[in-house]
């Protein structure tokens, strides 16, 4: 694994960080809504500007740079890719303008028919298809009403550029205290130059009523390729949040490489959920995203608790390790995670957990599907500290393989400091059989159904753990994304 | 119900069927008995569609239709059921889960109105009780972790709540125990009607004690070498296969 995680070193950085100078003090006026393609000082600085950012923010972003530029890629063990060429990307851009698609008649059919499949609502449809409409009528309004119950609460869930606006103190207490700048490659980058994303804070005591999405966060279009979410719950207080959609979203962007820290204090339980459907690419393996994402989530206080429950179906190429730092005693940490790859998808993905406090827990449930010439590896450490008396762990990580070109790997990393401490890890790779889908074919059920139906079986253990409405669609995605590779 | 003419079918270029006729009229049970590798087991596949085995010549005709030319899940819808001589286990999927989806896409092709979960549960646990089954057998993962008897069990449920025309039995019998096979023998017995046929293969005869087969036939080396009534079923238990063999040479 390429990052490293100390939290001595997160703070001790941020006292560095607050107590900067500020050098670039200088504001670059600029009259275009986008900037060419590129990365130096100068434009980090123009997007900060742009956005009309604190001070605190700029510095945030400068160092974050400077570390980026001292930083080389990871080395993709298990992965085979094409370089990315970070100056050819133009690091910000206004709202696209409306030159999309004019109505759903001019998308393409395939995209349509897998709408169809889903189960998306119309309304959901043209939004994820691009095209041009003002509002969805819809979720503009259950959004506004959600938003006036949450603010009653003290909720606050908005667009992380207005909270660095309108709650600077808080961004600037929590923001990289959990993936700080220098964390690894992609993350100082994000650090630079994230334009957007989510932030959410729960205040004492708090349980949020109702499931947090981005879905229905008013101005959630175009978050873009760096997105940044910051996700707090105060003592006692709780949130499960969902990220993602099931539909394939289609995005010009290659390269996508978001952070999302989370930060639990004493006894408050974040949920974490992302269904992950970005373009894969065609059959070929030609085109799809790179999703380079840095998740994290800090169980600071006492008997607080994170779960992490992730579908990852999408991508090119997906990197990410969603991981809890168990510093609070008798703090919990869960995984549960489904990657799927197909055809010439590449899915290096696990968990990280590090065992900091006493009696501290976690479980790892990880399911790897690889059909066509997917490769699928889980990559998981579990970490720990000599003080964490009375830790334990439990990791259990299964491999479906279906066809002969694809490819699982397991590379679990355990480094245990402290004796006292239990750790298990178990895996499995099977087959899917041809008897299995024959039995379900002779009951009268075809191929497809029949596929769908034994690899959700194989990922139950997680889909339980998805929020109701989200595990339906995340169910059909796991058969829609399968198509065609039996048989 | 099924007119099997001259049927040839190989698996990797081995002939294993080498030419069968058989009629199984609406109502009948007809016994297919032979010793080990004689090609029972590979008629009941080839009947039910599987994949690997390729048939050479002949045809098969089910209720007016070329069997042959259906996929194996349109054959079921037809009505063809076959109890597999090892059910395969499928994790994370109930059982009742999969087979009201096994229901309704019958019922779909069928012209019939599907079966929302509620109707469904009645339906599957009404059998349950009428087969002397354990309820439990409704609530686990499709076979898994189920023992022999168990499985061969879910495989009578599965045939009870879908009511196929045609139900193969493909040595349902093997490995159970005199109380297992009681119920199995029971369940069959209990769907025997007007409209519907069985072909039971078996090793051994002591299943056709419990059900009583119309016609029975010895299949030996991919061919029925001998047809009779249930007698025949008694005299090949005194005589052993080799009576029909050396019969046959």
């Amino acid at each position: 694994m390429s990052d490293k995680t100390h939290l001595s070193e997160d703070e001790q950085h941020l006292e560095d960080l607050t107590n900067a100078d500020y050098k670039y003090g200088f504001v670059t006026d600029i009259e275009s809504d986008s900037l060419p393609p590129g990365l130096d000082e100068e434009v980090i600085a123009a997007i900060s500007a742009k956005k009309n950012e604190p001070p605190f923010m700029l510095e945030f972003r400068l160092r974050a740079f400077r570390k980026w530029q001292q930083m080389e890629e990871p080395d993709w063990a298990k992965l085979k890719i094409d370089p990315v060429d970070y100056q050819a990307i133009s690091y910000f851009s206004a709202p696209k303008k409306k030159d999309g698609p004019k109505s759903l008649d001019e998308v393409d059919p395939e995209l349509l028919e897998t709408f169809e499949k889903l189960g998306i609502p119309l309304g959901e449809r043209e939004r994820l298809a691009g095209v041009a409409v003002d509002a969805v009528f819809d979720s503009v309004s259950v959004a506004t009403t959600f938003k006036e119950k949450l603010t009653e609460l003290g909720i606050i869930f908005c667009p992380i550029s207005e909270a660095v606006q309108n709650h600077p103190e808080l961004v600037r207490k929590y923001l990289g205290s959990v993936v700080p700048t220098g964390d690894n490659f992609f993350s100082a980058l994000n650090s630079a130059v994230f334009s957007d994303g989510s932030f959410v804070y729960i205040p004492k005591g708090v349980r949020c009523p109702m499931e947090l999405s981005t879905y229905f966060r008013i101005n959630a279009q175009n978050t873009g390729q760096f997105e940044r979410t910051l996700i707090i719950a105060d003592e006692g207080a709780q949130v499960s949040y969902l990220e993602g959609c099931t539909a394939p979203m289609r995005d010009e962007n290659q390269l996508h490489a978001a952070v999302v820290e989370l930060v639990a204090l004493d006894e408050a339980k974040i949920k974490y959920s992302t269904v992950q459907n970005w373009y894969p690419g065609d059959k070929n393996g030609k085109g799809g995203i790179y999703n380079f994402v840095t998740k994290r989530g800090l169980c600071a206080g006492r008997a607080s608790r994170i779960s992490w429950t992730q579908v990852e179906t999408g991508s090119a190429i997906t990197w990410k390790y969603p991981g809890c730092i168990l510093k609070g005693d008798d703090s919990v940490g869960e995984f549960y995670s489904v990657a799927l790859t197909n055809n010439f998808q590449q899915a290096d993905t696990g968990t990280k957990m590090v065992h900091i406090g006493k009696n501290t827990s976690s479980t790892v449930i990880s399911k790897g599907i690889s059909a066509g010439q997917g490769q699928n590896t889980y990559r998981g450490l579990v970490e720990i500290h000599r003080g964490a008396e009375g830790a334990r762990n439990f990791s259990q990580c299964d491999s479906m393989l279906m066809g002969d070109r694809c490819g699982a790997h397991t590379f679990p990393y355990i480094d245990v400091r402290n004796p006292k401490a239990k750790v298990e890890h178990e895996a499995t790779t099977s087959k899917i059989s041809e008897d299995q889908i024959f039995f379900c074919q002779q009951r009268g059920i075809d191929l497809e159904e029949a596929v769908s139906m034994i690899v959700n079986g194989f990922c139950k253990e997680v889909m339980s753990e998805l929020p109701m409405e989200f595990a339906v669609e995340a169910q059909k995605l796991l058969g829609v994304s399968l198509e065609g590779s039996v048989g | 119900m099924i007119k099997i003419s001259d049927l040839h079918a190989s698996i990797e270029g081995r002939e294993i069927i080498r030419g069968i006729d058989l009629e199984v009229r609406p109502g009948e049970v007809h016994a297919i008995m032979g010793p080990n590798g004689s090609g029972k087991s590979t008629l009941a596949n080839v009947l039910a569609g599987r994949e690997a085995y390729e048939v050479t010549q002949g045809s098969v005709e089910f209720l007016g239709k070329d069997l042959l030319e259906l996929e194996p899940e349109v054959r079921a819808r037809e009505g063809l059921f076959l109890a597999f001589q090892y059910p395969v286990e499928i994790p994370g999927v109930s059982n009742t889960y999969f087979l009201r989806v096994a229901l309704n896409e019958i019922r779909r092709h069928q012209g019939l109105d599907e079966l929302d979960a509620l109707d469904f549960l009645e339906l599957v646990r009404t059998k349950v009780r009428e087969l002397h089954m354990r309820e439990d057998l409704l609530e686990r993962q499709l076979n898994t972790g189920f023992s022999g008897g168990e499985k061969k069990k879910n495989e009578i449920l599965h045939m009870a709540v879908l009511e196929p025309k045609l139900a193969i039995l493909d040595e349902t019998d093997s490995g159970l125990d005199i109380d297992a096979l009681r119920i199995v023998a029971d369940g069959v017995n209990a769907l025997r009607a007007e409209n519907r046929s069985f072909i039971v293969v078996t090793h051994y005869q002591r299943l056709l004690e419990y059900i009583v087969p119309d016609r029975v036939h010895v299949l030996s080396e991919g061919r029925i070498v001998r047809s009779g009534g249930s007698d025949l079923a008694l005299e090949l238990e005194e005589k052993g296969y080799g009576w029909v063999q050396e019969e046959q040479a």
